[in-house]
């Protein structure tokens, strides 16, 4: 097996709250390994932690009110970048890992030329000249695939539409070859036509560039269709991890088998659904007080006595390789009592 | 005063007048360029502003007299307008007209100066008390607290009582450095609001160290707040400068500015009235032209303001 390009262990990034109620243990306890060239769909609902996580990665976690606490370890081809002096820090951001912001309404400086912030990342990390950087931010144009990149690169982000924009803060990220690109929700702003277009150009450019993505995203679909592996994340923690084939075909942990339920399907016959769209009972729990025991407990079909007191560690699937598909769920000690219910 | 002067006048009137409508047009293509039309007084402004500025640049075409030369100190104080001296001539038998003229080169000059010290000590203070928040914030703030309880005239004045002939740079200098805490609690809460952003985020993410996400991500989002305090600030330097001048402690004579110019006439106000009038009215127009542009400016530059 390769080395995989980015190692977090036991991640935890905590967030004091203010008027004293706690603190929100936002992500707690992440593990994850992403490989060269991969696509790793990270998924789950809104508070789950996804974006910390990939925020504590490139640690632009607001300080204060947010922290990594100590024991957290994050590696990046080689080096721990929780240790990083900023400067350091600062010539792996944008150079060798970039990052892909949700809203491309709000992540472009509407004050900059499109082309002006596309070479900013090439100014930085190798002092391109000026016309050097536009030279390179046209070519970037080309590559995301806007027509008309001559003109567009004088272009202020207001004069573009959502999808063109969305393109441009790729082409931002991707100016320098990082060697992994995280991609925070990059299609939630958009409508679905433009979404296809922006995952089938991600997909190109992964391949062309041979770069590792990490998707994150609450929409499964987006998962099924470009990532290679899947990890499911739930109340600060990776619930479910495993390739993506073998995840859509066979989900372990009851919220991963809930989320798919939960998806609307254009081939599934009405009769089966009896007209109503299957959902997960109940609510996220607030992160300052995660549930003891295993976190998905309150809301889970399945839970028995020791899901509330003691909580999971993440356990291999049967029949896998290990550390292929690992569950959180205690149902992989008692496989018998999924039949009963079921 | 000769013809040539005249058609330079003349010339100037001309000069404003294109600038006033040349700025008509070019406001009137864009929607934050009509807002600013809209304010009743703010074209008027930009008319009075050019008429000024035209003064103070083409002064020696201007001016029919060097605005230090007594013409004839025997026959000639205090003398009323008349064809040679249009403005009449002051105590010392200088023409009013001549020296008028160039005080608007040392009263906007400073005016100028001083403000954009102000206004770059303030965007810089702020900005940084706004992206460090932690304690250099803190304590930048506290100093600006400090610095806005303090009464301006009274820092200036000891300033002048300590220094013998002050020089005028220094007087600027001044003038700047105690102009900016305004400046900056106005760009430190337009920064806080702006390093939430996601560009902000973005450009972090891009590798940009914190001194280029202040001065080339952030503050140039600032930049409409820090223009229409600019603009007022210039008005108030200038009332500043001429209640310096007129208590003598300004711009050392023979220099005209306007302050020292009603400073020269006060003792003659029953007399000859003419000498501290006109550099009066030349102030109250230009500050009066100046709020009413930077309150266009405010109208056409807030965000908030429907598009029309």
């Amino acid at each position: 097996m390769t080395e995989p390009l980015l190692r977090v262990r036991d991640l935890k990034t905590y967030f004091v709250t203010e008027q004293g109620s706690g603190t929100a243990r936002a992500v707690d306890g992440v593990s994850l390994d992403l490989f060269p060239g991969e696509t790793l769909g990270l998924v789950g609902e809104s508070g789950c932690g996804k974006t910390v996580t990939s925020l504590s990665i490139l640690r632009l976690i607001p300080e204060p009110p947010g922290h990594i606490r100590p024991g957290s370890f994050i590696e990046f081809e080689g080096r721990n970048l929780l240790t990083l002096a900023p400067k350091e820090l600062r010539a792996i951001r944008g150079n060798r890992i970039a990052m892909v912001f949700q809203e491309p309404m709000t992540s472009l400086n509407p004050v900059f030329t499109v082309g002006d912030q596309i070479a900013e990342a090439a100014i930085v990390h190798q002092g391109l000249s000026r016309n050097a950087a536009r030279a390179r931010a046209v070519e970037m144009l080309t590559l995301v695939g806007i027509p008309d990149p001559q003109e567009r690169v004088d272009h202020y982000p207001h004069q573009m539409s959502g999808g063109m924009r969305q393109r441009v803060m790729i082409a931002m990220a991707l100016v320098c070859h990082p060697k992994l690109l995280i991609a925070d929700e990059p299609t939630t702003a958009l409508d679905v036509t433009i979404q296809a277009q922006i995952l089938e150009l991600l997909d190109r450019l992964q391949r062309e560039l041979g770069m590792a993505v990490m998707l994150i995203t609450h929409d499964l679909g987006v998962v099924a269709g470009t990532a290679d592996r899947v990890v499911v994340m739930y109340a600060g923690q990776v619930v479910e991890q495993a390739p993506t084939t073998t995840l859509f075909a066979r989900p372990l942990h009851p919220y991963t088998e809930g989320l798919l339920a939960s998806v609307p399907r254009l081939d599934t016959r009405v009769s089966q659904v009896r007209g109503r769209l299957h959902s997960i009972p109940g609510q996220v729990p607030a992160a300052t007080a995660w549930p003891t025991g295993c976190r998905f407990h309150p809301r889970c079909p399945y839970a028995w006595d020791r899901c509330a007191s003691e909580e999971p560690p993440l356990l291999d699937a049967p029949g896998g390789e290990a550390g292929a598909h690992t569950v959180r769920c205690w149902l992989l000690t008692e496989p018998q009592r999924r039949e009963r219910r079921a | 005063m000769s013809a040539l002067t005249w058609l330079a006048l003349a010339g100037a009137v001309a000069v404003a007048l294109l600038v006033a409508e040349e700025a008509h047009r070019r406001a009137a293509a864009s929607a934050a360029g009509r807002r600013f039309l809209r304010h009743p007084t703010a074209t008027p402004g930009v008319f009075i502003l050019a008429f000024f500025v035209t003064l103070a640049t083409a002064a020696p075409l201007l001016a029919p007299y060097d605005p230090a030369f007594q013409i004839d100190i025997v026959h000639l104080q205090n003398h009323a307008p008349s064809a040679q001296n249009i403005l009449g001539t002051d105590v010392y038998s200088r023409d009013v007209w001549s020296r008028l003229v160039y005080g608007a080169r040392i009263s906007l000059g400073i005016g100028t100066i001083a403000m954009l010290v102000a206004v770059t000590a303030g965007a810089g203070v702020g900005a940084v008390a706004g992206y460090v928040r932690r304690w250099v914030g803190a304590v930048l703030m506290r100093g600006v607290d400090v610095g806005l309880a303090m009464p301006r005239m009274f820092v200036l004045l000891m300033a002048v009582a300590l220094w013998e002939h002050l020089p005028l740079a220094v007087l600027v200098l001044l003038i700047g450095l105690t102009g900016w805490f305004a400046t900056s609690r106005l760009v430190r809460a337009e920064v806080l609001s702006l390093r939430e952003r996601e560009f902000v985020a973005a450009a972090r993410a891009a590798g940009a160290g914190p001194t280029r996400v202040i001065f080339r991500h952030v503050l140039p989002n600032a930049a409409a707040p820090i223009i229409v305090s600019a603009a007022l600030g210039i008005g108030n330097v200038m009332l500043l400068e001429a209640g310096l001048s007129y208590l003598g402690l300004g711009v050392p004579s023979p220099l005209p500015s306007w302050g020292s110019m009603i400073y020269d006439g006060e003792p003659f106000m029953a007399g000859a009235p003419w000498t501290s009038l006109f550099p009066g009215c030349a102030i109250a127009l230009v500050v009066m032209a100046l709020n009413a542009v930077g309150d266009g400016l405010r109208d056409a530059l807030d965000p908030r303001k429907e598009t029309a």
